[in-house]
């Protein structure tokens, strides 16, 4: 790709098995995901995709093949580091119970040294950002609704100023309008701060919408890996189009019922 | 003040101190153990049921035999590594004591533990080790914290049986607030009894709601009430062992250990023991309370310096003799076999008995014609023994099986005390009473003549520990002793701390008694 931005994660013929090698969660997998790219993995469960992310951050090992973060090989980085480098927000999002949501943005920060007035101006401005009022600072993650305690979750990802985020399904347990505002607002978010994100979803809408580039997984492979708008075109592969066209049909099925009774009236 | 009351708080300061000391100490071990092993466990399920079973094996053990358990082994270990490092174990006292309640207090901690850790949200943990925290940063940021209130429950459990099972170290000769019970139970002093229950209620009470204080702190995240909780907790700790600054640091520690067994005689000869060597200039300890085999076992081990035992019991049960030799003759043979054997000094006999003495109320022994333990075996299959708690596994009952042939149609064992109210209240017919009891010339107790001479005599002997055996001050001080004390004061002695009424303490019978004798 020359003249392209460079790869900032590149997995090379990446394997992991979760059952001595019966089955291949993730197999063979090569991978190239240029910085500042919004990549979707799509897939039903089970595919491996989840899989494929955590092994960026090591929270799976690969058995085989390479993993490489900004040209480095993961394996060969000290493991906290790497972690404190990346975002990493989840659909359990894990807020810390016990810790008010400014602490809870100021974890990273704190392990990686930050002082307390820095982290204090730094907590301010993820709370702006993440548009959660300032006086939410001193609450209880418990106090919190579902969508405003994700928001808290990508505030504490972005707080150390990561390059690259790791978003697993990060807004699957939410209503479809907190989901919805709060994938356009991250989509803002990842412009704004020039993030390389790599969000895993079983929501194609939600990637069609999203992402600048989608990888169809399954069975631990990858099946397509095209731009939304090609993908949404057609796919020779019976799965992904199944897969892809859910989204055209629905489309297309929202627009003839609002087109409906117009046309039946010029009809 | 009622005396009784007067004197169980003129020494509340010692047996409280000591019972602080050992709960906090066997509690703090068992934190210092128990919380790294509950991380492990919680981390690895191999490790995880292995440890749990154990700690809940531990606590199968009754915590009296599990207190009694350390004593020999304490002791074997103590010879096992002697030659190796050039000192032994104290198998007595507190090390044995720390050992059990420390065991005893690991269950909870650990189980209370595991289930903190082990119960934390699995999304937090995920949370966690995506942000990038280490191990330990895991651990005190995030696991601590939230497994604490469940921990904390686990500590407070550990806490309370601690203070309770602590009254039971007086056995292996442990200054607690045991040592009331325990000496209000042999003396009948319910007031005692009493107020050492009372005594460790309330300290359990208190530390545990200290403990819950921080527990609430801990689940609130309120600093205060933690910072209160344990400050109270700490400055009540340092200020009830204050009492043993001296004892612990101070050049007094004592200079002689002066042993006794469960009983008031002894609890009243070893009283008469430490005034004499009190009077002498000497700065002296006792351990009450010890167990007949336990008692012995302390001297040879130079754990106690003196304590009285009885010939017989040394003669069948510690030098494993059948026979049952002149009463002359055993006291020969006893001085020369313990020497021996064991380096132990019989300085002498006091000039008394206390044999076992098969003994009826006398309307009853009238009433069925018993004069003599021949009699007696004939009319055994229709009346009920009642005996000490030792006596039926002791070789001088066995040795009246095989020369009378008793066959009786029950047996009951009791503590000294109740086996005499058994007698008076007739659950029992005949009891294995002791010659020099008090109770037997008050309550014009029959006692049955031992015809064949089955029953060892029971001369009351002085013993010296073997590294006293040339103390000549030691002997010096006791050896006026000798030959003095009767079995008719003796009596009189153990009477006045028996009886219900006009109940004098075992230290005041012994003044009485050392009068009586000058």
């Amino acid at each position: 790709m020359a003249g392209g931005p460079p790869n900032i994660i590149a997995f090379s013929a990446v394997s992991k098995s979760f059952d001595g090698g019966k089955t291949e969660a993730v197999n063979r997998i090569d991978l190239a995901i240029p910085e500042g790219q919004f990549l979707a993995v799509v897939g039903s469960s089970g595919s491996g995709k989840t899989t494929l992310l955590k092994m960026i951050n090591r929270l799976v090992e690969p058995d085989a093949g390479e993993v490489c973060v900004g040209g480095e090989a993961v394996h060969g980085l000290p493991v906290a580091d790497l972690r404190r480098r990346i975002g990493y927000v989840f659909q359990g999002i894990g807020l810390f119970p016990h810790l008010t949501v400014a602490e809870n943005i100021g974890v990273v920060p704190s392990l990686i040294g930050w002082d307390k007035a820095r982290i204090t101006v730094r907590t301010r401005e993820l709370l702006r950002l993440v548009d959660l009022p300032e006086d939410y600072a001193t609450r209880f993650p418990d106090a919190l609704s579902g969508g405003q305690r994700q928001r808290v979750g990508v505030a504490r990802a972005l707080a150390a100023g990561p390059k690259i985020m790791l978003m697993d399904e990060p807004f699957g347990a939410l209503d479809p309008v907190t989901r919805d505002g709060l994938g356009t607002a991250y989509r803002t978010l990842h412009n704004e701060l020039c993030l390389t994100t790599v969000m895993v979803t079983h929501d194609v809408q939600e990637a069609v919408l999203l992402a600048d580039r989608i990888v169809v997984m399954h069975g631990g492979k990858l099946l397509a890996d095209d731009a939304p708008a090609a993908l949404l075109k057609g796919h020779p592969d019976e799965a992904v189009e199944a897969l892809m066209s859910t989204p055209r049909r629905q489309a297309e099925r929202v627009r003839a019922l609002i087109d409906g009774p117009m046309s039946a009236a010029s009809a | 003040m009622n005396p009784q009351i007067a004197a169980a708080f003129a020494v509340l300061p010692l047996y409280l101190a000591w019972h602080v000391l050992l709960s906090a100490s066997a509690l703090g071990l068992g934190l210092l153990i128990g919380l790294p092993v509950a991380v492990a466990a919680a981390r690895s399920k191999t490790l995880r049921w292995p440890a749990l079973t154990l700690a809940s094996l531990v606590q199968t053990i009754p915590s009296l035999a599990l207190l009694a358990l350390f004593y020999p082994l304490l002791l074997a270990l103590s010879a096992a590594i002697k030659p190796l490092v050039g000192f032994g174990l104290p198998a007595l006292g507190f090390l044995p004591s720390l050992l059990a309640l420390t065991l005893y207090s690991i269950l909870p901690i650990l189980r209370n533990g595991v289930t903190g850790l082990t119960g934390i949200d699995l999304s937090v943990i995920e949370a966690a080790d995506g942000l990038g925290m280490t191990s330990s940063q895991k651990l005190f940021r995030v696991e601590a914290p939230l497994a604490a209130p469940v921990a904390m429950a686990g500590v407070r459990t550990a806490a309370v049986w601690t203070i309770g099972a602590a009254t039971l170290s007086t056995p292996v000769g442990q200054t607690s607030l045991g040592d009331y019970i325990f000496s209000g139970l042999q003396t009948e002093n319910w007031v005692f009894v009493l107020f050492g229950c009372g005594a460790s209620a309330a300290l359990a009470i208190v530390v545990d709601q200290l403990l819950g204080l921080i527990e609430i702190g801990a689940a609130r995240r309120g600093m205060k009430r933690i910072g209160i909780g344990l400050a109270a907790l700490l400055i009540g700790t340092a200020v009830a062992i204050t009492p043993l600054a001296g004892a612990l640091f101070g050049d007094d520690k004592a200079a002689y250990v002066v042993g006794a067994k469960n009983f008031s005689e002894q609890f009243i000869l070893a009283d008469l023991i430490s005034d004499r060597l009190k009077a002498a200039g000497s700065v002296t300890d006792t351990k009450q309370g010890l167990g007949s085999a336990v008692a012995f076992r302390a001297l040879a081990a130079n754990d106690i310096d003196v304590y009285v035992d009885y010939s017989g019991t040394l003669w069948t049960n510690v030098l494993g003799h059948t026979d049952t030799p002149s009463r002359a003759a055993m006291l020969a043979a006893l001085t020369t076999e313990l020497k021996a054997k064991y380096g132990v000094t019989v300085l002498g006999s006091l000039g008394f008995e206390n044999a076992y003495a098969l003994t009826m109320k006398p309307d009853r022994a009238a009433s069925l014609g018993l004069k003599t333990l021949e009699d007696l075996s004939g009319k055994a299959g229709g009346l009920t023994l009642g005996s000490d708690l030792e006596f039926l596994s002791r070789p001088e009952w066995t040795a009246l099986k095989s020369a009378y042939g008793f066959q009786f149609k029950g047996m009951k064992s009791y503590t000294p005390t109740f086996m005499y109210r058994a007698l008076s209240g007739g659950e029992a017919d005949v009891i294995s009473a002791f010659s020099s009891d008090g109770r037997i010339a008050a309550d014009h107790l029959v006692v049955l003549s031992d015809t064949k001479g089955a029953i060892p005599s029971y001369d009351a002997v002085v013993l010296l520990a073997p590294k006293r055996a040339n103390d000549a001050r030691l002997s010096g001080v006791l050896r006026p002793l000798i030959g003095k004390l009767t079995v008719e004061r003796m009596r009189q002695a153990n009477l006045t701390v028996d009886q219900d009424v006009n109940k004098v303490s075992p230290e005041d019978a012994a003044r009485a008694l050392a009068a009586d004798i000058r």
